[in-house]
């Protein structure tokens, strides 16, 4: 689903991620640990192509083309989804109009609907876009924007942040469903990556696969629960230094 | 910034003259124009219509009972009791537009609704101009009796075949103890027209007056400050205004709001778009003469080039201790980060850009019947849809 290659990465001049590899096949999902600082959020804008995250070298395939160079809306038309950790507000943009057009896209489905899964209210839908949301709301808006575009790779910075237990366990519930993880893992098309700074949302998902980054790299990759323990008890860097890494 | 001042004499008074119709499909040939400022030629869930053609009112015509809908002249004839409620809110000698008007007048609308009337299906008017450098001279008045209700579209709106044109426009509104006006107003301009609008409303214990000011197309010059003065308790008034101004616009428009009637209300809102080489003044006053009065001014503006100016003044002026009165106002630019969050949902920067202004031009236009919401929300879109 996703390959990225030898990425290295420079904001402004200043270079952040370093030779970077990852793969994400076909039904997988995987968490990508990290402090805070250590290129989490980079490497997420940079797969979504916001063009101020400057790619000096390595390549990014999705889908097995190669969209190094190819902009956000390109991207996302090949079926790439994301949920942000704090988008924008931006008065007078209704969630709802903006679901509505996502839906009428792809031809199929009904706003009222998707927000009722994930508890929002038909009111809800009138509001401008994350203005004067709460958390829990942020991540819900997020996720219905992401039921109505369905796409194929979905992109989780931060699920769990600044929500209370209540909407983590509901935003996990229909994360797994939007992932296909209750089919078998030989039925699962979808792909995912859910970058985490806690892991508390991996009460509610099952990652296949965990990676810790640190100064811009990935310093370690495992079995998710593996790893996640580790974390918990040697902290990332304790993580890195027992997985070989630097 | 100050407005310019037009010179009236450059624009003719003669040749402005046509039949009376018995249909407004028969103008078919205008049929586009009457649609942008929001007039439907076949009158579909209409209480009535009023269009008036440069200098003649051409079709006036209630479809309810309650409701009376005739040229002013007309109706100054019919009604000596009207002399009261003529330069009664605006004064002749207010400028020389008031008195271009008062001295050559050329016609206007008389809107009456009668005591207890509630007519929720909206009524259209509609003062167009077809000929070449014309000056439209317009009085209308609009009487909204105790307890009744009207909601009027109205829409100013120039032939595609003309260019220049001046519209002088002086309004008067009246609305009784416990009456409600909506008028939502629509500017459709051309590239070289001049407006200045002259209109006041007077509301008592009780009513509610709301005003919708819509204008998306390129104008020479417009310049108007209407003035809402809650005389009455418990009273309230609301200005919103959503300009878009492209190309050598020049847009001086502000509302203001006397608070007189103890617990009166009101709100001043706009949102104002500045593109290629327009200026644009956004300003907003409101007053306070009474107790326990609470009034708001809101003013966002958007730039969309360098070339391009907003400057927004809001006024309070607060006269008692026991009252509340505030505004906000902003003016910048498309955050980046607003549009590349569209786009990553999959849509193009110009989807993004569009959404984004289509979004801050849109205010929830408050007090109007759910149908005419719809209707106006439509048009709105419209409009946009051509500019954007």
């Amino acid at each position: 689903m996703l390959e990225i290659q030898n990425l290295t990465v420079e904001v402004s001049g200043k270079r952040i991620l370093h030779n970077l590899n990852l793969r994400i096949g076909d039904g997988e999902v995987h968490v990508l640990f990290g402090a805070n600082g250590s290129g989490k959020t980079t490497l997420f804008l940079t797969i979504l192509g916001f063009p101020s995250y400057d790619v000096v070298e390595g390549k990014i395939y999705f889908k097995g083309v190669d969209i190094t160079e190819m902009d956000t809306a390109e991207r996302v038309k090949l079926g790439m989804g994301v949920s942000f950790q704090h988008p924008p507000e931006i008065r007078g943009v209704k969630l709802g109009d903006l679901v509505g057009r996502l839906l009428e896209r792809r031809g199929e489905g009904d706003a009222k609907a998707l927000a009722e899964r994930l508890k929002l209210s038909e009111e809800f839908l009138s509001r401008d876009l994350n203005l004067g949301f709460s958390g829990g709301e942020v991540k819900r808006s997020e996720i219905l924007q992401l039921l109505a575009q369905n796409p194929d790779f979905f992109m989780f910075d931060e699920p769990d942040s600044g929500v209370d237990v209540e909407n983590v366990e509901l935003i996990g519930k229909i994360t797994n469903e939007m992932l296909e993880r209750d089919k078998r893992p030989s039925e699962r098309k979808k792909s995912g990556l859910i970058i985490s700074h806690i892991g508390y949302i991996l009460n509610y998902i099952k990652a296949d696969r965990a990676h810790v980054m640190l100064g811009g790299r990935i310093a370690c990759s495992g079995m998710t629960e593996e790893i996640y323990n580790q974390i918990l008890t040697e902290g990332f860097e304790g993580c890195v230094a027992r997985c070989g890494g630097t | 910034m100050s407005s310019e001042e037009v010179k009236i004499e450059s624009y003719r008074l003669e040749g402005g003259e046509h039949e009376e119709i018995t249909s407004l499909e028969e103008i078919s040939e205008y049929e586009k124009e009457l649609l942008a400022a929001g007039i439907d030629p076949k009158e579909t869930d209409r209480s009535g219509s009023f269009l008036q053609q440069d200098h003649s009112v051409v079709f006036a015509k209630s479809l309810i009972p309650g409701l009376e809908i005739m040229a002013i002249d007309e109706a100054l004839k019919k009604y000596p009791w009207l002399d009261e409620y003529h330069w009664n809110l605006v004064s002749q000698d207010m400028d020389i537009y008031t008195r271009e008007v008062a001295e050559r007048p050329t016609q206007g609308y008389f809107l009456y609704a009668k005591k207890g009337a509630k007519i929720t299906l909206p009524l259209q008017s509609c003062l167009f101009i077809s000929k070449e450098r014309i000056r439209q001279n317009v009085h209308n008045i609009i009487i909204a009796e105790e307890n009744s209700e009207i909601h009027i579209i109205t829409g100013c709106t120039v032939s595609h075949r003309i260019s220049s044109a001046l519209h002088l426009g002086v309004s008067e509104f009246y609305v009784k103890r416990g009456a409600k006006i909506t008028f939502t107003m629509v500017h459709n301009w051309a590239g070289k027209v001049e407006a200045r609008p002259r209109s006041a409303a007077r509301i008592e214990d009780d009513g509610v007056f709301i005003s919708n000011y819509i204008m998306m197309t390129p104008v020479r010059s417009l310049q108007m400050y209407p003035t809402a003065y809650c005389v009455g308790e418990n009273s309230r008034a609301t200005f919103q205004s959503m300009i878009y101004a492209p190309k050598n616009s020049k847009i001086d428009v502000g509302s203001r709001i006397v608070f007189k009637g103890k617990g009166s209300r009101g709100e001043i809102i706009s949102r104002a778009i500045a593109a290629d080489d327009a200026q644009i003044m956004a300003r907003g006053n409101l007053t306070g003469e009474a107790e326990e009065i609470r009034g708001h001014l809101e003013c966002r503006g958007l730039m969309l080039s360098d070339t391009s100016m907003i400057e927004s003044v809001p006024e309070l002026k607060a006269q008692r201790k026991n009252l509340d009165l505030s505004h906000e106002a902003a003016v910048g630019k498309i955050a980046e980060e607003e549009i590349r969050y569209i786009m990553s949902r999959g849509f193009s920067e110009d989807e993004a850009i569009g959404m984004i202004i289509r979004g801050f031009l849109s205010l929830d236009i408050k007090g109007l019947p759910e149908g005419l919401a719809r209707e106006t929300k439509k048009m709105f879109d419209m409009t946009l849809e051509k500019v954007i």
